[in-house]
This record gives structure tokens, sequence and C-alpha cells, in this order.
């Protein structure tokens, strides 16, 4: 099944953090901050790109590694957000 | 001055204010100056009792947290050294640290414990253990003392008082060799660093100290002691909350701190994304930062929304603590680009400035900066062939420990960063020896050949490319590579770019030429 927001977080993972990967190797579950794909700034850089994108606004508990470590827990945090 | 030991304050602060709060964990609770005491010395009896002596050191692997402020006091007061060790690094590498500086016991957090120890098994090492279930606010502590009281009560220890140059810590940083290295301070080298702190910031109980840095890192030691030497509040920022540069001004504001101390990366963070107009921070009277070079465009845009607190340059590495400093003059001008001087040097210290053969270079030219006095290490743990080189011992037996960071000294404003002598870069505050990157690419199987290189980068200050030749066709995927990296080395030492190459190239005499990969696009 196509998901729109992991289609278009994975765009901007690759482009910006992953540039030159194949992108079949970031599967909707790969470990992203624990897996040492998004560092500090980088997870800064992603949740500034979900405020924008998705005119969302995230709260300090919602950016650590529980809510943002794969693109399927991205999709359904901003979801949720989204209402 | 007589020395006195790094706690020996403390007991007399917490007499003076038993009732004011000592340390905040926001979320979490809260501990007066009595509870900090009480708590802190029934550490001490049970580390006691389960056989700690002055003397040894005991490891400190818990989440920044009350519970962790209380155990590091505790340790002291038995007369051990601290240890304090990464909660967020890879286990084998925590397991390292626990063995190579021979730990009698560790204070951990139930699941780190459960992590290292099969590590240490394998080290050989059999240290003791005082695990905490669900360290936070203090309670955990305080409920496995609890229980450990309830099989059998620990008799009351005298609080030891080492003399100066008895170990007080021992803070393990990058090594080149692949393995970090213990830097060993003494109570006098720390208390002489707070006491230059007292000095120079004047500190009062009405302060709020920030805890940004971890216990492992340098700038803990002014985060931690030195609001404990005047009867100040320490507020402690989680390791998950200080890396959230978006939510950080609201800490500040609803704390109410008044010295914010960290690396300059979350500042420059914090300019670019941390919505400072929404929040009151006229709380802030001093913002110290060290670790790294902070970028002109991001320090100008934090000024210019905070221009009332003075603001300060400290320079120094993890062997010496803070050696230099300089109080940036604002507004910072809008022309500027080049990064501030790193000042003028501690009263508790002295500076000269070498060239390669060791002689003092005419003033105004290049060369490595070198720092004796009070401050000054003891030495790297265990590790004496280390110690012969990171001295130079002065005609009159005075030992210069060579920082490796090459300065200019002007008239007026002290000395200037100019780089470094050796690889070794600053990264987040971190101090990373690129060799210990390629050291842990190497235990990767593929990977025939590694080489690190780093690269000025505005944005981040430093970006770190990896350059890779495989064994045999299969080349493991960035993603593999990264993953592999987070395994097996901290964060901050994970590289930014990975390239990979059929070979790397050498110079004449077959070994990696680095100023070709520096060259390749």
């Amino acid at each position: 099944m196509t998901d729109a927001i992991q289609s278009a977080v994975k765009e901007f993972i690759m482009t910006e953090f992953l540039p030159g990967e194949d992108p079949d190797e970031l599967t909707p579950t790969t470990p992203l901050v624990t897996g040492g794909i998004l560092d500090s700034i980088a997870t800064m850089k992603l949740v500034l790109f979900m405020e924008e994108r998705y005119g969302v606004r995230l709260e300090a508990h919602e950016t650590d590694p529980e809510h943002l470590d794969t693109l399927v827990d991205i999709a359904a945090l901003i979801r949720a957000k989204r209402g | 001055m007589a020395t006195r030991a790094l706690h020996e304050t403390f007991t007399r602060t917490a007499a003076a204010w038993g009732g004011r709060t000592a340390v905040v964990e926001p979320g979490r609770g809260e501990i007066d100056y009595a509870g900090l005491d009480g708590l802190a010395g029934r550490v001490r009896d049970r580390l006691v009792a389960l056989g700690v002596r002055r003397g040894d050191r005991v490891g400190l692997y818990l989440p920044k947290s009350i519970d962790g402020v209380a155990a590091m006091l505790g340790i002291l007061q038995a007369g051990a050294a601290y240890v304090p060790v990464d909660p967020g690094a890879p286990a084998p590498r925590c397991a390292y640290i626990l063995q190579h500086c021979d730990v009698r016991l560790v204070v951990a957090e139930a699941g780190l414990a459960d992590r290292v120890r099969p590590e240490l098994d394998a080290l050989g090492a059999r240290p003791g253990w005082l695990v905490v279930e669900a360290p936070g606010g203090g309670h955990g502590l305080a409920a496995a003392l609890d229980r450990l009281d309830a099989a059998s009560p620990a008799p009351a220890a005298p609080v030891q008082y080492p003399a100066g140059d008895e170990v007080a810590y021992i803070l393990y940083t990058s090594g080149s060799t692949g393995r970090p290295k213990g830097v060993t301070l003494s109570h006098e080298n720390a208390v002489s660093f707070v006491d230059w702190c007292s000095a120079t910031f004047v500190p009062t109980a009405d302060d709020r100290f920030s805890s940004h840095a971890p216990f492992h890192f340098d700038l803990s030691i002014l985060d931690v002691h030195v609001p404990l030497h005047h009867g100040a509040r320490l507020v402690l920022i989680s390791e998950e909350s200080g890396k959230d540069a978006m939510h950080l001004a609201s800490l500040i504001a609803s704390q109410r701190i008044s010295c914010w101390y960290s690396a300059p990366s979350i500042l420059a963070l914090l300019a670019q994304v941390g919505r400072l107009e929404e929040h009151d921070a006229r709380s802030l009277r001093l913002v110290l930062f060290a670790g790294e070079v902070f970028a002109v465009k991001h320090l100008r845009a934090l000024t210019a929304r905070w221009p009332h607190p003075r603001y300060f340059n400290l320079y120094g590495p993890t062997e010496t603590n803070v050696c230099t400093f300089h109080e940036v003059p604002l507004p910072v001008p809008d022309e500027r680009t080049a990064p501030y001087p790193i000042g003028t040097v501690c009263s508790h210290l002295r500076a000269r400035v070498v060239d390669d053969a060791g002689r003092d270079v005419d003033p105004g030219a290049e060369g490595e900066l070198c720092i004796s006095g009070r401050g000054v290490m003891l030495g790297y743990w265990a590790q004496p062939e280390l110690d012969a080189r990171a001295f130079l011992v002065g005609d009159d037996g005075t030992r210069w420990y060579r920082t490796g960071d090459i300065v200019v000294e002007s008239a007026g404003v002290g000395y200037t960063y100019r780089g470094r002598r050796d690889r070794m870069v600053k990264r987040r505050g971190y101090r990373v020896e690129l060799g210990e990157i390629e050291a842990g690419l190497y235990r990767h199987a593929q990977v025939r050949e590694a080489a690190v290189i780093a690269l000025a980068d505005e944005e981040a200050g430093v970006r770190i490319r990896a350059f890779l030749a495989a064994r045999g066709g299969a080349r493991p995927s960035l993603i593999e590579m990264k993953r592999f990296c987070a395994a097996n080395l901290p964060m901050y030492m994970i590289p930014d770019q990975f390239s990979w190459c059929d070979e790397l190239p050498k110079t004449s005499t077959d070994k990696i030429d680095y100023q070709r990969l520096k060259a390749l696009p």
C-alpha cells in the first residue's frame, strides 16, 4: 500500500541525509535515529520539514526516537497530530 | 591556598542551605540541599559496605538524573573517583572504559547494567554493582538503597576528604588508536577550576545553572560543582531534551535559568529553530560556550535575539578544563565573519606557545598552546606512554600540557585558535580522533581499507567523510554502514558521508594519502 506521508518523508530523508543511496534500502521500518541515519541536527531538520509541510506542531516529547525512529512511526505521528 | 576535596564545600553548603532547592529534574522532581546530602550520604555508606575504599574508581552509568548527581557526590564522599560512562554509547565501549580503569563497583541503571555485564564478563572484569531500577527524581536510587538496607543496613561511614593530588574523576575521551583514553583529574584540578569560575562569574545562591552537557563531558564539572558550591540551583536537562533545540527556549524560560553553559552547536540550533521570540529569557545573565568554534553568523543571531546576558567563549581541552576565556563584546558587528578569540589564560594556569621543537615562538607567531598549573590533569589512566607525549617538561621541571591546538597571541585579545597539529576534531563539542572512527570502520567484515577526513562546514562546524574500499565485490549500503557505526561508535562519531573506492590513494611510502582524499569530489 502506498502511503503518501511516508513517501514524502522518505523523499526528504533520501535527498537530505542519504544522497546516492538506493531508495529500496530505506524501508518503512529502517531505524532512522537508533540506526545512525538521523543525528540531532538531522532530526531537527526533519521536524521542521514535518511542521512546515503538514502544518503540525510537535511537542518536546514527540521529537524523541520513540516517535521518529521509522517512516511508519513518523507517518503515524503526523496523522495523529492532524487529527 | 590550601587544597580541599571537591565535595568539601558541598557538605558545608548543604548545612547552610538545607531547605533550598539544589537540583531540579524537569518533569521528574526536585531535591533540596539537605535531601541531596542525605541521599549522597546513603550512597557513601552503601558503597563502603560493598567494599569501596578511598582511592578506588566507581563507574557512574546512569542517565542524567538527581540519582546521578547524588551517586556522584556519594562516590566522592567515599573517597573514590567517579568515572562517568555515556549511557548512549555502545556497550563494548562502556565495558572497555569500566574495565580499563578497574572500577571497584558500578552504579548503574538496570537496563544499562544488563547490557554491559556480558561485555565485562568477556573482558574478565567483575566489579560490584549498585543497580538502580528506574532512576529519576532521586526516587530510583532511594528505592535501591531501601531494598539493600532492608536486607542488611549499611553502617554509617565517615566522609573521606582526599588530598589534592588524589583522583576525583576520570573522563574518557576519544583516542587515536581506536580506544578511548582516561583523562585523570585530581581534586586540586577540579577545585582550582571551580574557584576560578567562582571568581570570574560570581555565582550566588539565587543563580540557576543549566546542566546541558552529559556527565562524561568536561563541561559537566562547571555545571554540577559550581552551583553546589554556592547554594545555587542546578537544572538538569536530559539527553533527549538537550538535543531538542525547538523546546529549549521554553525550558530556559520556565526554569528561569540564569547561567547557561553548552557547546556552541546547540546554541547555533537554538538561534535557528528555537522560536526565541516566544519565550521570556530575561533570567539569563550568562551564556557560556565551549568545546568548538561558534560560527559567527549564528552567534550574531543569538545575541541579537538575546542581547542582555554576557557571553563568554571558554576554551580548554579535558586535560586542563577551561584554560582561556574571552568575553564577546556586544553587539556582534554585521561585517564580522572571523570567529572570536579564545582569549586570555585563566588566573590559576599559565600558558606558553611553542614550536615543533618545544621552543617559545616570537610574540605574534603561530605555535602550539601549552598549559601548566593547578588545573592540569595528573595524566592518562594507565597509559604512561601517552603521558610522555602529552607533556613538555620545562628546564625548571614544570609540566606543560601540549594542547595540540595551534594558536597565535595578539595584544589586547590574547590567543586566537588557528587549527590542530594532529587528527583530532571537535564535533558537537566532543573530541573526535579520526583514527578512532577508522578503527571502528575496520571492524566491519566487508571493509578492507578505511580513511576518514574532516571538512569545515559552516552549518555543522565540521563534516566527517569516510572513504572505504570493500573486501570482495559487494559494497554495503550507506544505511548498513550508518547502522553498523551506530552499533559500534558514539553517535557523534558517525561519518556524515561514505564514499567507496576500489582502492584508497597511497603515498610513495604506501601510507594512505589524506591530502589526495581531501581533494576528491
